[in-house]
């Protein structure tokens, strides 16, 4: 049962351009693993060294967050849009508090 | 590649800005992206949510809460930035890139803008001293994370025709 994964614009360079990929996958964890074989120069943006998925991925099954579902054994079927949603965030150097 | 945007653009980046000094204030770039440019047609302003620190450090955990808040830190509202994507694709545009402030702080990437950048996405800092917004610059991060580099930006009419 192929499910939708929609590639952000910075990581369609890694995907020959695709906006979507159809991966056959039974949990958001199938997906995740089926896409970074097929494209493997995706691996290090979504995964760090040990595996996990980075803190600033965040991945949505239609419009569900998983960290609030069951993580990457949250389950999908067909007609399924899972998104890999970017964190963006940044800021300033810490201020000096010296006098 | 460039950026380019119209003067009211770049206003309402500087507005915004102000309006959230001391805060930063953060923002996103819709638009279209050909080979060598990329064209903003809208730069929407967006919630800071480091504001809102339960919501925030559950989506992305602060190192050190103590000296890290709204006033040094943004962080886009995940759900937000997925429905204004959303939307944007259905009208044909796509995300060029984001825009932050730097309060009382020079228009330059932070180590920690680095760490959390995205390849390809142009990267909007506008300095805003004592409440009033004053550089703005645009950056890309280097393809193997290492550095930023500077994106030019361009001017545009507002009709996108020529440029100014």
């Amino acid at each position: 049962m192929p499910v939708k994964v929609v590639i952000p614009t910075p990581l369609r360079q890694y995907t020959g351009k695709r906006e979507f990929v159809e991966i056959p996958a039974r949990t958001v964890g199938e997906a995740l693993s089926g896409l970074t074989s097929q494209y493997g120069d995706l691996r290090k943006h979504l995964f760090s060294d040990d595996g996990k998925l980075r803190s600033f991925v965040n991945v949505y099954v239609n419009d569900e967050d998983i960290r609030f579902l069951q993580k990457e054994q949250t389950p999908v079927a067909e007609k399924d849009v899972i998104s890999i949603v970017p964190s963006i965030a940044g800021g300033m150097p810490l201020r000096c508090v010296c006098s | 590649m460039a950026i380019k945007l119209t003067p009211g653009h770049l206003d309402a980046i500087r507005r915004h800005a102000a309006r959230e000094y001391p805060n930063e204030c953060c923002g996103i770039l819709l638009g279209r992206a050909d080979g060598d440019s990329k064209e903003v047609l809208e730069a929407i302003p967006l919630k800071n949510l480091r504001a809102d620190r339960e919501t925030a450090q559950d989506i992305l955990p602060l190192e050190d809460p103590g000296h890290e808040s709204e006033r040094n830190r943004f962080l886009i509202d995940p759900r937000e930035q997925l429905r204004v994507e959303k939307d944007a694709r259905a009208r044909g545009l796509e995300v060029l890139g984001y825009f932050h402030s730097h309060p009382d702080h020079p228009a330059r990437p932070s180590i920690y803008d680095r760490e959390h950048a995205w390849p390809w996405y142009s990267y909007i800092i506008v300095s805003v001293e004592r409440g009033e917004p004053k550089e703005l610059t645009s950056w890309v991060l280097a393809a193997d994370r290492s550095r930023f580099d500077p994106e030019p930006v361009e001017m545009m009419n507002p009709s996108g025709a020529s440029r100014i």
